[in-house]
């Protein structure tokens, strides 16, 4: 018998109000802390935008649903909390698909909340209809149709649920009008937030199993030349801090991942830099020369195995990573540790130091020198620029770095320019590196920095872009002007669509097809005034420094700098797609020093 | 017929919520995953289906797959039957020519299989045979020789054998 001493209503729980679907909508994000959605209102999601002028979340009005996604990915990846974009049916969940993609693949925490079509018209071919949960259902960590207004709480949650736990992704919420509409009376219900999860089919493991450990921890303590190959799970698990542990304790050198640039410091002794395609040479190497690999946090993605069967052929492996389902999909691990990155490391590092830490194994001096070797022979290198001529990408990336401060964000698009972002900024913070790496989406950069300095406002945050990125999202600057987020974009204008251009100059035996864009066209000065900016050109390197002061004293408008840049700069080193890391390109004026040390 | 691919049969419990079918579907698809059967019916607690797939292990190692499906939020356990821990049945349906010289043979191949004819007509016999899906092969081999114009087999569906215990994935370790 259930004795209370005061009766309680048996229409509505205790502590509930009465809501509409949309109010319930808003009432739920802001009980899952979100602080800022960024967003584009039409039809079907209409109703929802009306409880959002009473909402003290901050709602930024992109000008592309493109340009919402991202945006909140970049807050996602500064954050580590979800980002949250809002946008109606049909064409703007077309729109928000290349964010999701790109969310799934960077394992980008974000909910993405899509208008749809009433409930009667679904499946009618309505006005701005679309399959949204088909579309997306291979491009999300888990997508949903809610069709009843009451389930709109326990959607949410669990979307937050979903989007931040285990492997962290995008998650998509489907919501037809009626259930939202003020209008409709079948649209209110008491509203309570749901206590608990229902998902009986998912429990992400985290800690890490100890017999596992335990071989890994032999291992390690076996090691001659070990390498700790980190990717971006290490980012996502909060594990900055655990990998400095580990590497010094271990004394394990590291390469870090396009994904997990800033993980580990550029400045630190024990860092090789980015391996893979464009990595440079001492990381690409010493995956090859290693006897131990340890992938943390990584999925030896084709960018940085290039041809499989030849990847770090001497090396045992160690994979720890929370997805079950990356451990043996490109290469069968000899131990196999699935759970939390940040916890595998501690649990390593325990053990390793109750063995007497680093004086206790393998010395690793040795190995040590050989690294030290290829470091002082090949160096990322570039040609300095000449009196005259055109700018050097790689010298206005130094320049940038060096007088930004160490906390800056640096948000990159997809091309020549990142490649050269990733080699030539210092990372040594982690979450100050925000990228496309596993989609490549172009114009990622412009949106994704606008997400960033939504999360920070204090903080000096670059988009990185190259010219046919910038023609792809250009419109978020107008966002920021309005919005006042002001970022800085620095445009490496260098006329092309550069990375191709490098291909048909190196594989397709210079024939240009269709990479020409022009230095002129459009005038990046001009449409950057129009849209609200500061803008500046820079054509000669005496002046980048300069520039590069003026626009960093600039914190009340966007600034964009186009630097016009030389044609034909290549981006070095370079593994040919497929080909085999021994097969790397170093810098022509390393080439002699590499064919000498293969000769002997 | 299964031909001789190499297979395995895993048993996929799920909730039973809208497109959760589409999922695993579109998950074999995008993967390059092949399904060679699939059979889907709710079970006896109606918030989960089961569904029995058996699946090409040429184009993709089994246990990928398998670890592919569980990402899936509404895969609540899949349980992988090698030959020897399962018991399967599959259901076939047929029709054939039977004139009448031809017709009592088709009867007595029925009866050695121990089917059932479930329709006739004057010149045709529908006929259903349930089973261990070999058996049903074997069957179907027979049955060609008569000119079948119809024929429908359901994809297996399977359990564990009785107190064997098989590799099974599963998020929440206690029954539902």
């Amino acid at each position: 018998m259930n004795q209370t001493s005061e009766p309680e209503s048996s229409d509505a729980p205790a502590g509930s109000i009465r809501l509409n679907g949309g109010q319930a909508l808003i009432k739920s994000l802001e009980l899952e802390g979100v602080e800022v959605i960024f967003g584009y209102p039409g039809g079907a999601i209409l109703p929802v935008y009306d409880p959002i002028i009473d909402s003290k979340i901050r709602h930024v009005l992109v000008r592309h649903e493109q340009g919402a996604g991202h945006a909140a990915e970049g807050y996602a990846h500064v954050t580590g909390r979800p980002g949250v974009c809002m946008v109606t049916s049909g064409p703007a969940a077309t729109n928000v698909v290349t964010p999701l993609a790109d969310a799934y693949l960077d394992s980008v925490p974000m909910v993405c909340i899509t208008g749809q079509v009433a409930l009667p018209a679904i499946g009618t071919d309505a006005f701005q209809e679309c399959d949204t949960t088909g579309i997306t259902r291979s491009i999300t960590k888990h997508n949903m149709l809610v069709t009843r207004a009451e389930d709109i709480p326990r959607a949410v949650r669990e979307a937050f649920h979903i989007a931040t736990t285990g492997r962290p992704g995008p998650v998509l919420i489907d919501i037809p009008k009626d259930i939202v509409d003020a209008n409709n009376p079948n649209a209110y219900f008491d509203f309570v937030y749901p206590p608990e999860i229902d998902l009986p089919g998912y429990a992400p493991m985290t800690a890490a199993d100890p017999v596992a450990v335990a071989e890994a921890v032999e291992m390690i303590r076996a090691a001659e030349r070990p390498v700790l190959y980190v990717g971006g799970g290490v980012l996502k698990a909060r594990g900055a801090q655990a990998l400095l542990d580990m590497a010094e304790i271990g004394n394990i050198p590291v390469v870090t991942t396009l994904m997990a640039r800033g993980a580990f410091p550029d400045s630190h002794e024990l860092c090789l830099g980015m391996p893979g395609m464009h990595g440079n040479y001492t990381a690409v190497r010493a995956i090859q020369e290693a006897d131990l690999l340890i992938a943390m946090g990584s999925r030896f993605d084709d960018r940085v195995t290039g041809k499989v069967g030849a990847f770090a052929p001497g090396a045992k492996i160690i994979h720890v990573d929370i997805d079950p389902a990356e451990h043996g999909k490109v290469r069968r691990p000899d131990v196999s540790i699935v759970g939390d990155c940040r916890l595998a490391m501690e649990a390593i590092n325990a053990a390793i130091e109750s063995h007497g830490g680093p004086s206790a194994h393998t010395d690793h001096t040795a190995w040590r020198q050989r690294l030290s070797g290829w470091q002082e022979n090949f160096p990322l290198t570039y040609d300095p620029p000449e009196p005259g001529e055109l700018l050097k990408p790689q010298a206005v990336l130094e320049a940038l770095r060096d007088a930004c401060p160490p906390d800056t964000i640096v948000a990159s698009g997809v091309g020549q320019h990142q490649m050269w972002a990733s080699q030539y900024w210092r990372f040594d913070h982690p979450y100050t590196w925000v990228n496309s790496g596993g989609l490549g989406t172009m114009g990622f950069s412009i949106p994704a920095a606008l997400g960033a300095k939504a999360a920070y406002p204090d903080r000096m945050v670059w988009a990185v872009d190259g010219d046919g990125c910038f023609q792809m999202t250009a419109q978020e600057l107008i966002t920021a002007s309005v919005e006042k987020i002001p970022i800085k974009v620095a445009l490496l204008n260098n006329a092309y669509l550069g990375m191709v251009r490098q291909w048909q100059e190196l594989f397709y035996d210079e024939r240009y097809s269709e990479v020409h864009l022009g230095h002129e066209m459009p005038d990046y000065v001009k449409w950057a005034e129009s849209m609200g900016c500061v803008a500046f050109r820079v054509e000669d390197q005496s002046e980048v420094d300069a520039v590069i002061a003026k626009a960093n004293q600039i914190n009340d408008r966007p600034v964009v700098v186009e630097f016009r840049c030389l044609s034909e700069e290549k981006v070095y080193p370079m593994v040919p797609a497929g080909g085999s890391n021994d097969d790397i390109i170093v810098h022509p004026s390393q080439q002699p020093e590499q064919s000498e040390q293969s000769g002997q | 017929m299964t031909g001789n691919k190499p297979h395995r049969t895993i048993v996929v419990l799920v909730e039973n919520k809208a497109g959760v079918l589409a999922r695993v579907a579109d998950l074999f698809a995008r993967r390059g995953y092949n399904i060679i059967s699939l059979a889907v019916a709710p079970t006896h607690d109606e918030r989960l289906s089961k569904l029995t797939i058996v699946v090409d292990v040429e184009s993709a190692p089994l246990d990928q797959i398998m670890k592919q499906l569980f990402k899936l939020i509404n895969v609540v356990e899949i349980a992988e039957l090698s030959p020897g821990d399962g018991v399967e049945r599959e259901l076939l349906l047929a029709t054939v020519e039977a004139p009448k010289d031809t017709r009592s043979q088709i009867v007595e191949l029925v009866d050695i299989f121990e089917g059932k004819i479930v329709a006739v007509s004057a010149d045709r016999l529908t006929v259903s045979l349930d089973g261990a899906p070999s058996k049903l092969d074997d069957f179907e081999t027979l049955l060609e020789s008569y000119s079948i114009t119809d024929l429908q087999r359901s994809g297996r569906i399977a359990l564990p054998k009785i107190g064997r215990d098989v590799p099974r994935l599963r998020a929440v370790p206690e029954a539902v």
